[in-house]
């Protein structure tokens, strides 16, 4: 909960002093809420309530940044609890956990298919994220295994031990990447914080429940131990859930910054529909990391396909360059079909276009992101609009005919757009799965 | 020391809807089933009560389906070209608790069924399958408003959820639904205020709210779940606020969407996780009834809920 005016007020010397240029020190405390001036031009403010101020100033939800390089990626951050109300901004990372007691070559063809876990999808990347080593053979086993990581796998790394030493040696042999570490408790918080320190890793803490990670974590403050990722531990889906929506309101309406942290779930299970259904719940419901197991490619274009719908920013729709595609080998006699820059609906009507085989141009109108119908509705879409496009993207200037195919749902524009547009309207299939016979049949 | 739980409570409820009347009340259905009457947000399990998860309907047609995917007919098998076959295997193998009757026959462009053959099939339906019971017309406007009423009057005193009632065409579908003992499924375009107003529509007609089912219009996993979601988050957030003119339950026709796109035609595995996650995700944000084709994938949902609801 933000500070209101009236509480900043009772911090500030309330001496009137105009110092600061303003007339009194509660007109300063109302600029100071409205963060529209900093609270430094009060010369006489105090050290502890100018802590308080600052601390107050940090995201409820502190960021944490994970990995080095180019596939390095940040969670927390989070403002919201439900996605209308701005959007959810750092997408939850998805991580893979591979046992050590795998052999080698197990180790190494494991991390080249998850190394390729990449899909193309409404002209968005869709990757995943972080790869967990987690010891289960003696302590040499798991440095073995953790340098096949360091050769094998660019992506951000983590390491699951219950061996601090064998922990802190890991760590220093993968320091370079800053991996995360898993995970510090009441008995080893001590030894992990330290490390954690040293190295500047930064460190899952684990509880069993709510009140157990605060406690660490305020330890682990007092310490000095900053980039902090929670785990409440393996459990019933609706008891992670609860724990995942508690932590997330005792952030953002309590500004508690004991639990102000993102926070980790790990998936147990091994049927991979499952094991997708609980990783698909997790990323609606605010998790900053998911672990799984499974290697499927569909498995993990299911979930990261939910990971981007629920992270879409629901203001700002994914949208493409409004203008004339070229697709395929096309020449002046290839027909031109129109949509909207709604990336929806152009990847759909380009997947289509590609399956068919047709060379063709799709002319993508500006319609800012609103579907077909809606931007109908919206006259986003009508024949002024799609008139204008012909003319700003040059397509009579690079086709030969005048023919226009549009979509069956605006099948009612025709005669108006005809009238503007000088082209002749052919009516095309009102769902993008026609085009192919449609295209086909065209001529 | 112990942190203080940050615990919502709210003023409003959802409203129970019962599909299905048993002999005693004027039906023949072996049992109804009840959903809605949650007074939480959705799987908020500490801070209300939800009496009814979440249930699986099977979508059904009156003819053999024309455009369903390969991995479809395979899951069926043969049984999928007869209607009642196909039902009774849902019912019998699948553990089905519903089914929803797609009226796809009556369709101009698919055998255009008239009223009378529609209704005289529902009775024989009726008559064979025992569960409660989901009719939907063939989507198109003009047939429907000759075919619903049919089919409501054919099922008289079932207590069956018929749908679809739009802003723009409801008074027939409202009246007959009013005067069969049905309810109604109340179809809007992702659009929070048209489900609303159509509410407001259709219980200024005598049909309480009580008896309305919400059809929010889904969008399948990458192709606009999100949209449908964050609706009905909104809706019920709304509802439990205490607005009742949205505090009905929703139905979610995740079958049909699912299986349109590219990604399940792809690959059989992956269209079963494509309509299971449609699904899941959608009962993370309040749906009460999913419609489904795939049986692995129901199979799938069923897990999903029996886990969130054990011990409840």
């Amino acid at each position: 909960m933000a500070l209101s005016g009236l509480d900043i007020y009772k911090l500030l010397p309330k001496t009137n002093c105009r110092q600061c240029g303003l007339a009194t020190c509660l007109a300063f405390a109302m600029q100071l809420a409205k963060k529209a001036l900093p609270i430094e031009k009060c010369p006489f403010v105090s050290a502890e309530a100018k802590d308080i101020l600052e601390a107050q100033a940090l995201p409820p939800i502190k960021p944490v940044i994970l990995g080095t390089n180019e596939f390095r990626f940040e969670l927390g951050n989070e403002t919201v609890m439900f996605r209308h109300e701005e959007k959810f901004r750092n997408p939850t990372g998805v991580g893979f956990i591979i046992d050590d007691s795998l052999t080698d070559d197990e180790i190494i063809l494991r991390l080249e298919k998850i190394n390729q876990l990449k899909f193309e999808r409404v002209g968005q990347l869709l990757a995943v994220n972080l790869v967990a080593l987690k010891q289960n053979a003696d302590g040499a086993r798991f440095l073995q295994a953790a340098a096949i990581l360091l050769k094998h796998t660019a992506l951000p790394l983590m390491l699951i031990s219950n061996d601090p030493a064998v922990l802190k040696q890991a760590a220093y042999l993968l320091k370079d990447r800053k991996p995360l570490l898993y995970s510090a408790n009441r008995q080893n918080l001590k030894s992990l914080g330290e490390l954690a320190k040293e190295l500047d890793l930064p460190l899952v803490v684990s509880g069993q429940n709510i009140d157990q990670v605060s406690q660490l974590t305020q330890e682990l403050n007092a310490c000095g131990v900053k980039d902090l990722i929670l785990d409440t531990g393996i459990k019933p889906l609706a008891d992670k859930i609860w724990d995942l929506t508690q932590i997330r309101r005792q952030a953002l309406k309590k500004l508690n910054r004991s639990l102000g942290y993102p926070v980790l779930a790990i998936v147990d299970q091994a049927d991979p529909y499952q094991e997708a259904m609980e990783a698909a719940a997790y990323i609606s419901k605010y998790a900053g990391i998911v672990l799984i197991k499974g290697l499927e490619a569909w498995e993990a274009l299911s979930i990261l396909t939910l990971r981007q719908n629920i992270y879409t920013d629901p203001q700002k729709p994914l949208q493409i360059d409004p203008k004339l595609y070229a697709i395929g080998t096309v020449n002046p006699s290839s027909p031109v079909l129109v949509t909207t820059n709604f990336s929806l609906s152009y990847y759909t009507v380009l997947g289509e276009v590609e399956s068919s085989k047709v060379p063709a141009y799709i002319l993508s109108v500006d319609t800012q992101g609103m579907s077909v119908l809606t931007a109908w509705a919206a006259e986003k879409f009508n024949a002024e609009a799609i008139t204008k496009a012909l003319t700003v993207s040059g397509v009579k200037e690079t086709v030969g005919h005048k023919n226009l195919v549009i979509p069956g749902y605006v099948a009612m524009i025709s005669g108006d757009l005809e009238d503007q547009s000088g082209f002749k309207i052919v009516v095309g299939p009102k769902e993008a799965a026609g085009l192919p016979a449609f295209l086909k049949n065209l001529h | 020391m112990e942190t203080q739980l940050v615990l919502e409570k709210w003023p409003g409820s959802i409203s129970v809807v019962t599909i299905g009347a048993k002999t005693a009340e004027g039906g023949s259905r072996s049992q109804t089933v009840q959903i809605g009457g949650q007074t939480a947000l959705p799987l908020m399990f500490k801070e209300g009560v939800m009496p009814n998860r979440p249930k699986i309907a099977f979508e059904i047609w009156d003819i053999a389906p024309v455009d369903f995917e390969q991995e479809l007919m395979t899951a069926y098998g043969r049984a999928i070209n007869d209607p009642f076959t196909w039902a009774q295997v849902c019912v019998d193998e699948f553990k089905a608790d519903l089914i929803c009757l797609k009226m796809q026959g009556t369709h101009p462009d698919f055998g255009d069924r008239s009223p009378q053959e529609a209704a005289k099939f529902v009775s024989k339906f009726l008559n064979q399958i025992k569960v409660p019971l989901i009719i939907t017309g063939s989507g198109d406007n003009a047939k429907d408003n000759l075919v619903l009423p049919a089919c409501s009057e054919a099922a008289k005193g079932e207590r069956c959820l018929i749908g679809s009632a739009v802003q723009d065409n409801y008074k027939t579908l409202v009246a007959s639904v009013l005067a069969d003992g049905h309810s109604i499924i109340a179809e809007s375009p992702i659009d929070i205020n048209i489900a609303k107003q159509l509410n407001i529509l259709i219980s200024d007609m005598g049909l309480s709210l009580e008896r309305i089912v919400i059809d929010p219009t889904i969008g399948a996993l990458g192709y606009g779940l999100e949209y449908a979601y964050s609706i009905m988050e909104r809706a019920r957030l709304a509802a439990l606020s205490g607005d009742k003119t949205l505090a009905c339950p929703f139905i979610c026709f995740v079958g049909q969407e699912a299986w349109r796109v590219k990604e399940a035609k792809a690959d059989g595995r992956q269209g079963i996780a494509w309509e299971t996650l449609t699904a899941t995700s959608l009962i993370q944000s309040g749906a009460d009834i999913l419609v489904m084709r795939h049986p692995k994938a129901a199979e799938n949902v069923l897990w999903y809920t029996d886990g969130l609801f054990r011990g409840q």
